[in-house]
């Protein structure tokens, strides 16, 4: 069966619609199935953009995922955010940038993707503990290209380090570890295959880096939809029809 | 000696204006050479075949070996003499008449 292609993080700014309309419309161009884009929790805006997202990508023949991007800063906002969007979108991304809450985010299986955004080794906190963590609620870590394009010399080689070893330990204890971009210009937007290969920098298999920009991404939506679907009872459960009232 | 396989790459440039020949194989060059260091840039057997300046598309020949590193450094290709560019794969063959059946 042919690969689905997934890119879950595009950062896009809702206020700059044309390039927007230009990232998608290359996301497509490039052989992209499914583009997740992060949208901003806020009552008024949050899902009309969504919507407007959803309209645009259907225009370009291409699947729009709906996805959060949450920063908590303690144990309470995380719960709090969780709780309150969990029922709204297909993808939840835990932002880590402390220990407390990647490792409640980790063992939360409300939480899709563990994703780093400091570049500075010692403020990721994806080591042995984490990973065993995320390994039994299938929790997936986030890796995002773009600081691979855009950064040169020792601070991606240090970069590079860092991911190997995280790489390393998600192998270990079968972690499902997801490519994305995460650029906001189109530019910087590469073809599916051509975001895998960059795995093999910080030691992906040839296969392993297909996976991680089709199957583990697909796998994920794939349950989530499942269990936002209105006929979900427990995983395994489901409604197949509804008796008439008495 | 064992013959050395090889595979052939079309390559797109996004770019605004037309670079020359040298710019694209310096540019692809540097991009190993960063990535994989001199000995591992010496080992991609890397070669320009083809310059299709009208449509922008460049094939370039590399040993089967080291395709993967050649892919990774092509896809980190961000800019090159003051430009920006990117740079996808359009196919990869075995042989240049195979290529250009899937490119044409």
């Amino acid at each position: 069966m042919k690969r689905q292609f997934f890119d879950l993080h595009l950062r896009l700014n809702p206020k700059d619609q044309q390039t927007i309309q230009r990232v998608i419309f290359k996301a497509a161009k490039l052989g992209y199935q499914q583009i997740g884009i992060p949208t901003i929790p806020q009552p008024n805006n949050g899902e009309d953009f969504a919507v407007q997202l959803k309209v645009l990508a259907t225009q370009n023949n291409i699947n729009f995922i709906s996805r959060i991007d949450l920063r908590p800063r303690n144990l309470e906002d995380m719960t709090r955010f969780l709780r309150k969007y969990r029922r709204k979108y297909e993808i939840i991304c835990i932002q880590c940038d402390n220990k407390e809450t990647s490792r409640q985010a980790a063992k939360d299986r409300r939480v899709d993707l563990l994703n780093f955004p400091n570049l500075d080794y010692r403020k990721r906190f994806f080591d042995r503990a984490e990973a065993e963590l995320a390994s039994n609620c299938q929790t997936a870590l986030e890796i995002d290209i773009k600081p691979l394009l855009v950064l040169e010399g020792p601070p991606r080689t240090r970069h590079l380090s860092t991911l190997r070893r995280e790489v390393l330990l998600a192998l270990k204890y079968h972690v499902p570890i997801v490519i994305s971009s995460g650029i906001s210009e189109e530019k910087l937007l590469r073809k599916p295959r051509d975001m895998a290969s960059l795995g093999v920098l910080f030691g992906l298999g040839e296969k392993e880096s297909l996976d991680a920009v089709s199957t583990n991404p697909e796998t994920i939506l794939a349950r989530n939809r499942e269990k936002l679907n209105s006929t979900f009872v427990a995983p395994g459960v489901k409604v197949i029809k509804e008796g008439k009232k008495a | 000696m064992k013959r050395t396989k090889r595979r052939y790459l079309a390559l797109r440039l996004e770019v605004e204006d037309v670079p020359s020949e040298r710019e694209i194989m310096d540019a692809i060059w540097i991009s190993v050479t960063k990535l994989y260091g001199e000995v591992g840039a010496s080992l991609t057997g890397l070669a320009l075949m083809n310059f299709d300046a009208e449509r922008k598309i460049v094939v370039i020949r590399t040993s089967l070996e080291s395709l993967l590193t050649v892919r990774a450094s092509l896809a980190t290709i961000v800019n090159f003499a003051g430009r920006n560019v990117s740079v996808h794969v359009l196919a990869v063959s075995g042989t240049l008449r195979a290529l250009y059946k899937n490119i044409r």
